[in-house]
């Protein structure tokens, strides 16, 4: 269990750090970023309080908003991404998840795709939608919000895959 | 009661997640106003120190570009110097300042100009007489206007953001207009509201108005990329091309207005 918490505290900063000292500055054809920050609400342990769940990502977005200066973008995209994350583990592990026995080392492939992936664009309309919080920029909030994510899906399957280790 | 008490239970994490999102917002909307974002900001010792020592390492990296540009500076400010036979002293008097204006070196460590409302973050601050509301340049032309600051750091609100307002001109006429960004280009950025009459042309260069008393008079902008009539008919939207290359940027100046505290005063009377 101790083993658990330091995992994850370690994460919450060393991704923090990632995303503002290396992701942040890619700028992609001069505008795409990668928010790879969520990795730790993707990857946080299933079995957990709810509540505090929600504050560490709203934490965590804060954390990211206080570095980039963007008042509460992060703060929503993730506090939202934290929240929907049950509806969307159910929908892409099913059964599995219901037996409370889902281990993120090892799921196959299609499953993690489609679970990254909701959360992902989730987290990155929600970004755009506040970030230009402009209701005429509709197609350009959705331009970004589909450059964006397919980077963010492609880094973090990529990280995930690196670093997971396979009990097989 | 007990239904009241029993709903709040139910739901404790929705209304939780409710009240989080409606303090995220708030903060949002906080920051899309201009000079509000008070309490999310970089220019804490925390954020500043972390940007700080990364800077350290990667202001190593573009130390060639740097030099050609201090060193083009340098030359361009002592050919000035030599053709308009301005007493070069060796030394500074620092007891006594003469002239409204006085310039701060300061470095940016953290850039930014992807975003709609980008803000960069310098390494000096009110230790080093940085205010609110002060210009900042760099060799080549305007950058922004100093936001928060804290003891050793300061956040400047860039041109590119879109609740920047500055005042503008055309070099050649006095005809002014507002300089604003659209979010578009970080190459461009927009100077609204010059009159019909104006002769524009393409290529013409655009400077600071020196009407706001936060820019002295012809500060470098741009030139006329493009331009067109607005939806009124009765005046012109110019696209400028920025002399500054936004995405490459390391040493500025700030300038500060002695005078600024009178103009306001003044301004404050008036109104």
């Amino acid at each position: 269990m101790n083993n658990l918490l330091s995992i994850h505290t370690v994460r919450f900063f060393v991704l923090i750090l990632l995303q503002v000292l290396l992701f942040n500055k890619i700028n992609f054809l001069g505008y795409i970023n990668p928010h790879v920050y969520i990795l730790f609400i993707i990857l946080f342990p299933v079995k957990n309080n709810r509540i505090l769940f929600l504050f560490l990502s709203f934490l965590l977005g804060l954390c990211v908003d206080i570095f980039m200066d963007s008042g509460g973008i992060n703060a929503s995209a993730a506090l939202v991404t934290a929240f929907i994350r049950p509806a969307v583990l159910k929908f892409s592990f099913g059964a599995v998840y219901e037996h409370q026995a889902l281990k993120f080392n090892n799921i196959d492939f299609g499953q993690k795709l489609t679970y990254i992936s909701i959360l992902t664009f989730a987290h990155t309309l929600t970004y755009f939608l506040f970030e230009i919080f402009n209701v005429s920029k509709v197609i350009f909030v959705l331009q970004n919000t589909l450059f964006s994510s397919i980077f963010t899906i492609i880094l973090c399957i990529l990280i995930t895959s690196i670093f997971s280790k396979k009990s097989k | 009661m007990q239904q009241i008490v029993n709903f709040i239970l139910r739901n404790k994490s929705f209304l939780f997640f409710l009240l989080l999102l409606c303090v995220s917002v708030g903060l949002t909307i906080q920051s899309h106003s201009y000079h509000k974002s008070k309490f999310i900001n970089s220019a804490n010792s925390i954020t500043g120190g972390v940007y700080n020592t990364s800077n350290s390492v990667s202001s190593y990296f573009g130390l060639k570009q740097e030099n050609d540009k201090l060193h083009e500076e340098n030359t361009r400010l002592r050919s000035l110097l030599f053709n308009q036979n301005i007493d070069a002293k060796t030394f500074i008097d620092s007891t006594s300042f003469k002239g409204r204006y006085t310039f701060t070196t300061a470095k940016i460590i953290k850039n930014s100009y992807s975003l709609q409302n980008n803000y960069l973050t310098i390494n000096k601050g009110s230790r080093d007489s940085i205010k609110q509301d002060l210009g900042v340049i760099s060799s080549k032309g305007i950058i922004g206007i100093i936001d928060n600051t804290n003891s050793k750091y300061a956040t400047v609100i860039s041109i590119l953001n879109t609740t920047n307002k500055i005042s503008g001109q055309l070099k050649k006429t006095n005809q002014f207009g507002t300089l604003s960004w659209n979010g578009k280009s970080s190459r461009l950025i927009q100077l609204t509201d010059i009159q019909k009459s104006a002769k524009l042309v393409k290529g013409d260069t655009i400077v600071t108005s020196g009407r706001s008393a936060i820019f002295p008079k012809g500060i470098l902008v741009g030139t006329i990329e493009d331009f067109k009539l607005d939806v009124t008919k009765n005046f012109f939207e110019v696209n400028v091309l920025l002399f500054n290359d936004m995405t490459n940027l390391e040493h500025v100046s700030v300038i500060e207005n002695k005078d600024k505290p009178l103009i306001d005063d003044l301004q404050k009377t008036n109104e």
